[in-house]
């Protein structure tokens, strides 16, 4: 039985302001997990549920199951500092993050769920002469690449962001900046409840609480995954969970180029507004932005310890606070409300891995290391597009695994910087 | 205005021979010495101290402390500014000024109170449902103005809080009774003890309840366990926080002093948390007007700061712990009825035979009133006045750190309260926090926790602490609004509807409704959350899941978190040992990795024709000191060198010097450098300036994996030794006149060669080696000597270099910077130095990633020259543009450009696919939009002979 | 802010150490398969839970050791110098 649900509209918010909000229906519905799917993903973040729906409406494909050992969004999706931005030195990943850009744009229409992409520009911050230099590299590159990219100077940068501190006396100087308008911010929990409540009207089936204990395989073909639900078969398997993907590589018998560490996020208490854009500090790391409700968001550095713990080290909330402080000395009066951690699985050039596993039938969508939140839509579209077909979608080929044994990597190390 | 209407003439802990002189939203209000600002703002009988943050409802005082989830206020005083003040934390000060922060206009007159008739239409996750057409970018502005609570002042900053670091045997969080136990017993057991208590005094609870312990009153006994432990060498800090738990047994303290305050960063051997309790509001219509507090907070405000939350009462309960709120305040004159919502219980007796009177079996069904409430309607349709509506829903420990600690809490339906779970290592969790349900087991719990045993614990007169059980969500009912999340304004129907969504999960739940995120981080909505939770899902509290907490347990002002990690600080920039000097010269200082380096003597543009002709055709000095001279010394110093550089060593003659890369595992140029063997077993790597530390550390760890430690050690003594560089066609002659006892003659001391001497009688060691392409000594002196040196180099004639010009010339020669002309994947083939590739057999560093098919296919970028065409610098980073079929691809950049004073034009530095067999090519460059032409060429422009190098004037 | 016992010098603030990789990870000869070679360099174990990892005690001795360390809890089950 297909399950609908309510349309989402300011008439649909009137009318039910009238009924007492009766009329709502579930955003997704609970189910039980059935014993044979087509496809089943594994891990109901951001990109498992966007691969679900995207097989469902661009593929055709609605015998889907997302299992999620615990709530939908919560792992990574639920966590990060919620930037988007296409800013890529190589063209392989300008290409697919782009992609990603431009389905946030349409998104909150697509999924008839208001994601709040809020496109107010981001700013990465030179603070000397030859970073300013390296972004000129940089921003030409990403605009051979089709980015919309461009350097302001100083001035502008102070124009656009006036608390920031003009001084030059400042550690942490404004010199120019990197400058993406189309960048800014979304409501990551949006996207994740967004994307499970389109995937759901379309029939497949959200599976919370449902955890993978281990593959079936027959002559190297995964054929089934035994869960705590019990074992759940499908023709083919796809693989998201950021943070995790180790794990599951191992009870599936392999290893990937992987190492989890943990990436702080915080939040100030809530003021009246006072910041236009995300502001990064190209030198430090640290970066900030304003949520709607109010909140300053901060972030920058990994804790530098391999780590599944989901939380961080005081010293980390510090050297994230720190640049922040010196480029926004007015945020000095303000109080850190929550902060928090979350896994992220790193790669050796920064870039995912998406595609075939070294088993028959799974598929690979993981090592966005600190950038996976961006290329949500992205990494669903090529990973749908890999279950459905079984071939690499032509953007996804650069991602593949055996990558790293060609010595073919898409390195955006000298990016460095988390989000 | 009258502040003294509703204080006590006598009692509490305020000074009232100390006036203190603040206003609030303009109003001149006075307290004490010893009020909070929620106490003298209560005692000034200000109803409205704060709007909600959606409905912009009119609310009042909560709670006492740290619970409070409404009254946040705007506080300036003198230099300071508090956006987001909390009320009920902060002490008073004289000449406060104070500022309802959400209004639009005052607390009391808000313009915005309009939007509440509106509320049906916002529920709870209603921008996910709109805002869509034509875009959310046209709706966003007017919705972030609605948000946020205080505004940052542009003008303002806060000066850094101090680090302190501290260990003990025993941190106890809290110094309540539980917590005092716990303090005497871990002194009397001879332990370390830091006791931390967030409030001014110790004694928690004990404060504001009666009660009798080792014969004497609670707040006495307190006073004198402080004495007792503090004389015996414990530590006590008051108006502290303990805001995280981290890893190992690490608590982070925020001491509160008005401004940044201090952070104590503090070891413990064991950590014992006796938090406390809060209390609970009741689920009823507009639970949330101003006048309804919590019974237990009311008791505080009455007996610390002799403040009458109110004079006609109504206490709403199904606990027996509040009785005791209403007979203090029924001692005082105030007028109290009890509703309780019980039928029976062995306080109700005794509060009738005492002469109050008790409503049984009732609830409120809903506080009446606007801007204060004046009764209480109840469940039987009975209306009671009131000017205060004391309410106890049951309490909640606070178990946030144990959360931190990775603790899971567990529901304990008989206290209605989430309880500690499993024990953590190295914490216990005691008292009313772990579920105490009287004095003397709390006391005992403590006694324990600290080192003694339970039968040591202090004795006291029994008080039994009734939990009364799981929240009433009877009256929870749809009929009228009832709040759960007052910072956050979350109703009843909310969680109703965000059920019915399916935002079942607890930590849905909490995001769709943003239930408990708010700066109160929920701690009195977060269980009647739950309760409801469980209503509407059909299962148990235990069963839906709980919520964890984050750190801080308190917001802490960012400034105090950095500490001293602030300006320069935070980030030290490395000093040249002679930067006095070079300021003097006028130079242009500018940070260049993480030293401070003269970028030019006088302003760059304008010196750098100057510098590069200097170099070019006379003699210049240049600050080289930055250069590594790590040591590495010992019979298998050779075979090191082999393995860590791609380039062999062992083959280098003593007193020679030799150019070469070091890769990484990934066959990546690490660094480039140059080599000195100074003695068969001794070689000095003179690495580049801001890779250092890397290099000792990467030397060391192929040290540690694959060499015998005693027979190699690296040795790093680049902070030891200045080095000047002294450049040029005349530097011969000018070195000539520093009087060094070295045969400067090219035969004896040829290019790529070192000799140790002296220079004016200090110790020497002059390498022959160019950077600049001109003939060049590099003397390397004792730090403290360098001055001298410098000042009589430039009297012989050397004209100062500073780093920009020395990389135009360096650029001119074709010589790369690693990390410039260099990225993680440039491998050493792809600047012209692939032999050792092809001819090594040997093992070393990065060897086999050179061989992967990536590493040997085509369409590497490779390092070339390129020449402009016309007289124009090309600029850095423009690409060069490959066209296919319409399509714009880059094929790779310009690294380095500048205008090449030996060659008399531009001259550039790229990395380009497949440069190095195209060159006579033309390509298009493109810099933001403009295009640029340039032919690829050799990367050297500039006496690709080399015969410069021996040039003398 | 975790506490590492470095097997020279006792326990000490991990700001003094840095993380290098999976420990007991021989390095291959130079005639190793492509496969080999990025199984060395580049695969990881990562392992959640008991892990054995090398560190460097960069700010302290300067030595090199193996951790077995619980990477969810972060409490660290062993210390022991790096098996040479």
């Amino acid at each position: 039985m297909r399950f609908r649900h309510t349309p989402y509209s300011g008439w649909r918010l009137l009318r039910e302001a009238l009924a007492d909000q009766q009329g709502w229906t579930p955003a997704w519905e609970d189910r039980d997990p059935s014993n044979k799917y087509d496809i089943v993903i594994i891990g109901g973040g951001g990109h498992g549920l966007a691969t679900a729906y995207y097989l469902a409406r661009s593929h055709g494909i609605e015998n889907v199951a997302v299992l999620e050992k615990g709530w939908i969004g919560g792992g990574n999706t639920g966590r990060n500092t919620t930037i988007i931005r296409s800013n890529y030195f190589h063209p392989q990943s300008a290409a697919l993050y782009d992609l990603s850009v431009s389905l946030y744009e349409s998104l909150s229409k697509e999924l008839n769920y208001n994601i709040m992409f809020s496109q107010r520009g981001m700013m990465e911050i030179a603070h000397d002469q030859p970073e300013l230099e390296a972004m000129a590299r940089a921003a030409n590159a990403m605009r051979i690449n089709g980015v919309d990219i461009e350097v302001i100077d100083r001035e502008e940068a102070l124009r656009r962001e006036p608390l920031l501190d003009p001084s030059p006396r400042s550690r942490w100087p404004i010199c120019g900046a990197l400058l993406q308008r189309r960048a800014g911010t979304a409501r990551h929990d949006a996207v994740a409840w967004g994307y499970a409540r389109a995937a759901a009207s379309r029939g497949v089936h959200i599976i919370q609480g449902c955890e993978v204990l281990g593959f079936r395989q027959d002559h190297r073909r995964v054929i089934a995954v035994q869960t705590n639900r019990g074992e759940v078969r499908a023709e083919r398997f796809g693989l998201a969970v950021a943070g995790n993907s180790s794990v599951l590589a191992g009870l599936a018998g392999f290893e990937l180029p992987l190492q989890s560490y943990t990436l702080q996020a915080m939040v100030s208490e809530p003021v009246k507004p006072c910041l236009n854009m995300v502001s990064l500090s190209t030198s430090t790391g640290s970066y900030i932005s304003q949520s709607d409700k109010g909140e300053l968001v901060m972030g920058g550095n990994l804790d530098r310890s391999p780590s599944y713990a989901q939380r961080g080290g005081f010293r980390i909330t510090q050297s994230v606070i720190a640049p922040l402080l010196e480029m926004f000395p007015c945020f000095s009066t303000l109080k850190l409300m929550r902060q928090w951690g979350g896994t992220i699985d790193a790669s050796p050039d920064n870039s995912p891995i998406i595609g075939p596993a070294p088993l028959d039938g799974l598929y690979l969508n993981c090592g966005w290391g600190t950038g996976g939140f961006k290329a949500i839509p992205a990494g669903g579209t090529m990973l749908a597009h890999l279950l459905a077909t079984g071939r690499h979608h032509p953007l996804s080929e650069p991602f593949d695994y055996r990558r790293f044994a060609r010595g073919e990597l898409v390195d955006e190390g000298h990016a460095g910087v988390a989000h | 205005m009258n502040s003294s209407l509703r204080r006590l003439v006598e009692g509490g802990e305020i000074d009232r021979s100390r006036k203190l002189e603040f206003s609030f939203d303009g109003l001149s209000l006075f307290g004490y010495e010893g009020d909070t600002i929620a106490s003298a703002l209560l005692a000034a009988d200000i109803p409205v101290l704060a709007r909600s943050f959606k409905y912009h409802r009119p609310r009042g005082l909560l709670g006492a402390h740290h619970e409070e989830p409404n009254v946040i206020l705007d506080l300036q005083l003198g230099t300071r500014h508090d956006p987001n003040a909390r009320a009920t934390v902060e002490p008073l000060r004289d000449g406060m000024r104070l500022a309802s922060i959400h209004a639009k206009g005052t607390a009391r007159r808000d313009k915005l109170a309009i939007v509440d008739y509106f509320e049906r239409f916002i529920p709870a996750g209603f921008y996910y449902k709109t805002f869509m057409w034509p875009n959310w970018h046209l709706y966003e502005p007017a919705i972030r103005r609605m948000t946020g609570l205080g505004r940052v002042d542009a003008t303002r900053h806060m000066q850094s809080a101090p680090h302190h670091h501290l260990s003990v045997d025993l941190c106890i969080v809290g110094a309540g009774a539980a917590g005092l136990a716990a303090a005497q017993a871990g002194v009397r057991s001879g332990r370390s003890v830091l006791l931390v208590e967030q409030r001014t005094r110790l004694g928690g609870a004990l404060l504001w309840h009666e009660a009798t312990i080792a014969d004497s009153h609670g707040a006495r006994w307190a006073e004198s366990v402080a004495e007792s432990i503090s004389a015996a060498g414990a530590k006590l800090l008051m108006r502290t926080t303990a805001v995280g738990l981290y890893d190992h047994n690490a608590v982070v303290l925020h001491e509160r002093d008005g401004d940044a305050g201090r952070i104590w960063q503090i070891r413990a051997r064991q950590i014992v948390l006796a938090t406390g309790v809060i209390e609970r509001p009741l689920l009823f219509g507009d639970n949330d007007l101003p006048g309804v507090m919590l019974a237990d907070s009311s008791l505080e405000y009455l007996r610390r700061y002799a403040v009458l939350a109110g004079q006609r009462i109504v206490f709403a309960t199904g606990n027996d712990t509040t009785y005791a709120a209403a007979r203090a305040y029924a001692a005082v004159g105030a007028s109290c009825i009890i509703v309780d919502s019980r039928r029976n219980s062995s306080a109700m007796e005794a509060a009738r035979a005492a002469g109050l009177e008790v409503i049984v079996g009732e609830r409120v069904e809903r506080a009446l009133g606007g801007q204060r409430i004046r009764g209480a309607r109840l469940s039987s349709g009975m209306t009671l006045s009131a000017d205060l509506l004391a309410v106890s829903g049951g309490w909640t420990p606070l178990i946030h750190l144990y959360c931190h600690a990775r603790g899971r809490a567990r529901w304990d339906p008989q206290r209605g309260a989430l309880l500690p779970g499993e024990a953590r290592p190295g914490l216990r969790v005691v008292g009313s926090a772990n579920g105490a349900r009287s004095l003397s087991e709390a006391l005992a719990e403590g006694a324990e926790a600290g080192g003694g045993n339970a039968a040591d614990a202090p004795a006291c007169a029994d008080l039994p602490f009734d939990w009364g059980g799981a929240p009433d969500t009877r009256m929870a009912s749809r009929r009228y609004r009832v709040w759960v999340d007052l910072q956050h304004d979350v109703t009843a129907k909310d969680i109703a509807l965000a059920v019915r969504e399916n935002f079942r999960a607890v930590e849905h739940l909490k995001r769709y409704t943003t239930l408990g995120m708010a700066s109160d981080q929920g701690r009195t909505s977060n269980v009647n959350g739950l309760a409801l939770l469980a209503v509407h899902t059909g299962k148990s509290i235990a069963d839906s899941g709980v919520t964890t907490f984050r750190p801080p347990f308190l917001p802490v002002p960012l400034a105090a978190i950095t500490g001293a990690r602030r300006g320069e600080l935070q980030a030290p920039l490395r000093r040249l040992a002679i930067e006095s000097v070079h300021r003097e010269e006028g130079a242009e200082l500018r940070g260049y990795g993480d030293t401070l380096r003269p970028a030019a003597y006088g302003p760059v543009a304008d010196s750098m024709l100057r510098e590069c002709t200097a170099a070019r055709t006379g003699c210049v000095i240049l600050d080289a000191s930055t250069l590594g001279k790590i040591e590495v010394l010992g019979p298998d110093a050779p075979a090191l060198l082999d393995f860590v550089f791609y380039t062999r060593m062992s083959t280098l003659l003593p007193g020679r010097l030799r150019y070469g890369l070091a890769l990484t595992e990934s066959g990546a140029i690490f660094d480039d450098g140059v080599v000195l063997r100074a003695a068969p077993e001794r070689f000095v790597i003179s690495c580049s300036s801001s890779h250092v530390t890397a290099m000792v550390a990467h030397l060391e760890a192929w040290r540690e994996d694959r060499f015998d430690l005693a027979r190699v050690y690296v040795h790093d003594t680049t902070p030891r030794w200045s080095t000047l560089a002294i450049s040029g066609p005349d530097s011969q002659r000018v070195l000539a006149q520093l009087d060094p006892d070295i045969d400067l003659d090219d035969a004896a001391f040829p290019h790529m060669s070192a000799r140790v001497g002296s220079i004016f009688g200090y110790d020497a060691r002059i390498a022959r080696v160019s950077f600049t392409g001109e003939r060049c000594y590099e003397v390397s002196v004792a730090a403290s000597h360098a001055e001298e040196i410098w000042r009589r180099t430039r009297a012989a004639g050397a004209i100062p270099l500073g780093v920009e010009a020395l990389s135009a010339l360096r650029c001119e020669k074709g010589f790369i910077l690693v990390g410039v002309e260099t990225d993680g994947e440039t491998m050493p083939h792809d600047i012209g130095m692939g032999r050792a590739r092809e001819t090594r057999t040997d093992s070393y560093v990065g060897d086999r990633s050179l061989q992967t098919p990536a590493a040997r296919g085509t369409g590497r970028r490779q390092l070339v020259g390129i020449a402009a065409d016309g007289d124009t610098v090309l600029p850095v980073g423009a690409h060069a543009l490959h066209r296919d079929a319409g399509r714009r691809r880059s094929i790779g950049w310009i690294s380095s450009s500048h205008w090449g004073v030996g060659v008399g034009r531009p001259v550039a530095l790229a990395m380009i696919e497949d440069g190095a067999s195209r060159h006579g090519e033309s390509l298009e460059f493109e810099h933001f939009g403009t295009l640029h032409r340039g032919t690829l060429v050799a990367p050297c422009f500039y006496d690709p002979s080399g015969a410069r190098l021996h040039v003398r004037p | 802010m975790q506490i590492l016992p470095c097997p020279y010098c006792g326990p000490r603030s991990d700001a003094e150490f840095h993380y290098v990789g999976d420990a007991d990870k021989p390095r291959p000869s130079r005639d190793c398969s492509d496969e080999q070679w990025v199984q060395y360099l580049l695969m990881r174990r990562n392992a959640r839970g008991a892990a054995r990892e090398l560190w460097v005690h960069r700010s302290g001795c300067g030595r090199w050791l193996v951790l077995v360390r619980d990477t969810v809890n972060h409490e660290v089950q062993a210390a022991e110098p790096m098996n040479r």
